[in-house]
């Protein structure tokens, strides 16, 4: 059977959860093998979680300036890597870093990239989800290694425990042709779930009014145990930081539940959210837009619906 | 200092974008055709620091014939002049394919700086600003939300999930910018009637030395094998707040299982 890289996406010493999804994408097709770019010790502590996940091999690509350059050392690390395996596809996450590792290494290897999908089986064939979740297409890479970045929370099933020896990989980044990371400041996450990854997300727009009545859209957040999302309206109004804007240029969430608060419904903002399972709006304009795509629409102010929701999920909770 | 800025045409995202049935590529002609509002963010970038710095802005496109629009839309706001890549062989060409192009052209061309948009709204594979940093053997700055040009160096703030790091690098690079780089300026009158006479060069796949065999989607290194439109969304149960919504929105939710 052959190798199928997946590059490692992990922080703080411990693995993200798109990860095991990964391997559990690259078992389908061939045998999975996990590469760790990182600091020396890396790969060696996060080796038993690779293991449990179904790494047979995993790579150490490991150096000082393995974590001090822009996205070239991963590109490396997998091109050093798939000289030695000749893999029949290399996986990555849909990340920022994810998509370009991606394309720099396409460039590298001469070989096609399939970006953001959704799903793949096991000949690679991967399954992609368009214009804001309007269309499914299933595409092919017809030259080379397939590459391809995935979607967190988007494959199911997992790989068996396998060996998950740890074996060194040389590799070496041109300096040149790289950009150095001075610092790296990462906002406090809180105890609130990835917007991307949740399962329930709360989405507040214009129509919240101001940073301060943010607090409405984060109390129900809370009491359903989900993330907090926004319009970009309320993005550009200074009401919610830009990283959490749900969108054509945001985030794509496709959440169990999704409560839009004061939000109209943009074809825009629909296409960022319009693939979740459940969506409830709250609007004070019957003919909001976002109406025609709710499951569960309320005419009415927000500032009364909410905090009522909120008590009333409490309630429940005991 | 010369800045490339890199625009490309999509279809308006006011409109619904469509698939053709036949082989999955993008239908052009099913919508509006704009500039990626992200470009003209772009385009603003390359303008503030020819302002700051000197030099010119070039903006350059890969699209059909009509692509040309977003040039004159470019050149309107200020840039100095524009380069078209333009030949049916290009017709539904992939990312690889794309950068390719776009790499040959800025072989022909000076700069000391490539300004793309971070993610196109149509392809969204916000891997061709890397892919062209990979061919000219440079270094990419991506995602950008603030930049800055020191000498030779560049710094800038990068997005990443969950933050931001801050990066440095040496000029010449890609760099792509977010949405929160700046607000691009509306071309005005006087704008409007000088891009009428600003220079557009055009590149064909041969001008470029691009060989037959490799141009347009017949060749390209990945393929669509079928696309589906996923049928709509229906509007479900609507209420009017009578004091107890919600409440109703909470029993509505455990009647689901969703709580
Ligand atoms: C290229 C491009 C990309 C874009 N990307 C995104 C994106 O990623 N995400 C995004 O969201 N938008 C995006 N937009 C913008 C989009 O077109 C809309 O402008 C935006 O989504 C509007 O946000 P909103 O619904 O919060 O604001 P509005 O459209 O102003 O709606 C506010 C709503 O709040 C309601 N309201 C007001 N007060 C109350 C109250 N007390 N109680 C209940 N309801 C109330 C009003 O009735 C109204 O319907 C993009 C636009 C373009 C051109
Ligand atoms: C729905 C859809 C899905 C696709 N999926 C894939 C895929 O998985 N793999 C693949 O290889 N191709 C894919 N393509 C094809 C790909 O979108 C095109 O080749 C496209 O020209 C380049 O990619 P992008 O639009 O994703 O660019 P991005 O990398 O998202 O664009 C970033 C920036 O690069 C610049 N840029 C991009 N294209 C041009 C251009 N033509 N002219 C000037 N500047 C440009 C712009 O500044 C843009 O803001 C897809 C196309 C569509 C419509």
């Amino acid at each position: 059977m052959s190798d199928v890289l997946v590059l490692v996406d992990h922080f703080d010493g411990a693995l993200r959860k798109v990860t095991p999804e990964l391997l559990a994408a690259a078992s389908r097709i061939g045998n999975p093998v996990a590469v760790v770019v990182g600091a020396p010790g890396t790969a060696e502590a996060l080796a038993p979680a690779l293991a449990e996940a179904g790494a047979a091999t995993v790579y150490a690509a490991e150096s000082a300036e393995a974590t001090q350059y822009l996205v070239t050392p991963q590109v490396a690390a997998l091109a050093a890597a798939a000289a030695a395996t000749s893999p029949a596809a290399i996986l990555l996450a849909a990340t920022i870093d994810g998509r370009e590792i991606a394309g720099r290494l396409a460039v590298r290897l001469d070989s096609g990239v399939i970006s953001d999908a959704v799903d793949v089986d096991a000949d690679a064939v991967a399954t992609q989800s368009v214009f804001g979740g309007s269309y499914t297409v299933r595409s092919k890479v017809s030259r080379g290694t397939p590459i391809i970045s995935i979607r967190a929370n988007s494959i199911e099933g997992s790989a068996p425990a396998a060996a998950g020896t740890v074996t060194p990989l040389e590799f070496s980044v041109d300096a040149a042709a790289s950009a150095t990371i001075v610092a790296v400041h990462t906002e406090p996450a809180g105890d609130r779930p990835d917007l991307g990854a949740a399962s329930v997300v709360v989405s507040g727009g214009r129509g919240v009014g101001s940073a301060e009545n943010f607090t409405v859209v984060e109390a129900l957040a809370d009491a359903l145990g989900g993330a907090v999302g926004a319009s970009r309206a309320a993005v550009d109004s200074g009401y919610y930081p830009h990283q959490f804007q749900v969108g054509q240029t945001g985030t794509t969430v496709s959440p169990q539940v999704y409560v839009a608060l004061g939000i109209s419904g943009a074809i825009q903002h629909r296409a960022g959210m319009q693939t979740s399972k459940t969506i409830v709006a709250v609007n004070k304009d019957s003919d909001a837009p976002i109406f025609e795509i709710s499951d569960f629409g309320v005419v009415g102010d927000l500032f009364d619906v909410a905090p009522q929701l909120t008590q009333a999920v409490q309630a429940r909770k005991g | 200092m010369n800045i490339v800025v890199l625009v490309k045409q999509v279809p308006d995202t006011y409109s619904e974008r469509k698939l053709r049935e036949s082989d999955g590529i993008l239908d052009r002609d099913a919508t509006d055709n704009v500039i990626d509002e992200i470009d003209s963010r772009g385009v603003e970038a390359g303008l503030q620091l020819t302002e700051a710095h000197g030099g010119e802005v070039t903006v350059l496109t890969l699209g059909p014939d009509r692509a040309t629009e977003v040039l004159r839309k470019a050149l309107a706001m200020g840039a100095h002049k524009a380069v078209h890549v333009v030949d049916d062989a290009f017709a539904g060409s992939d990312a690889l394919q794309t950068s390719a192009a776009l790499a040959a052209a800025l072989g022909k061309l000076e700069f000391d700086l490539i300004i793309a948009g971070n993610e196109s709204t149509d392809g969204r594979t916000a891997s061709v600003p890397a892919m062209l940093a990979e061919r000219l053997g440079i270094p990419q700055v991506t995602f950008v939300r603030a930049l800055e040009i020191d000498g030779t160096t560049l710094k800038a703030e990068r997005t990443v999930d969950g933050g931001y790091t801050e990066v440095t690098s040496p000029i010449p690079a890609v760099v792509s910018v977010t949405e929160k780089i700046n607000e691009p300026r509306y071309p005005n009158f006087k704008g409007i009637m000088a891009a009428k006479s600003k220079p557009v060069t055009t590149f064909s796949a041969e001008d470029l030395g691009l060989a037959a065999g490799d141009t347009g989607g017949a060749v390209s290194w990945s393929i669509v094998l079928d696309a589906a439109p996923r049928p709509p969304r229906e509007a479900g149960e609507k209420v009017n707040d009578d004091g107890s919504a919600g409440t109703k929105v909470a029993e509505y939710l455990a009647s689901a299982r969703l709580i």
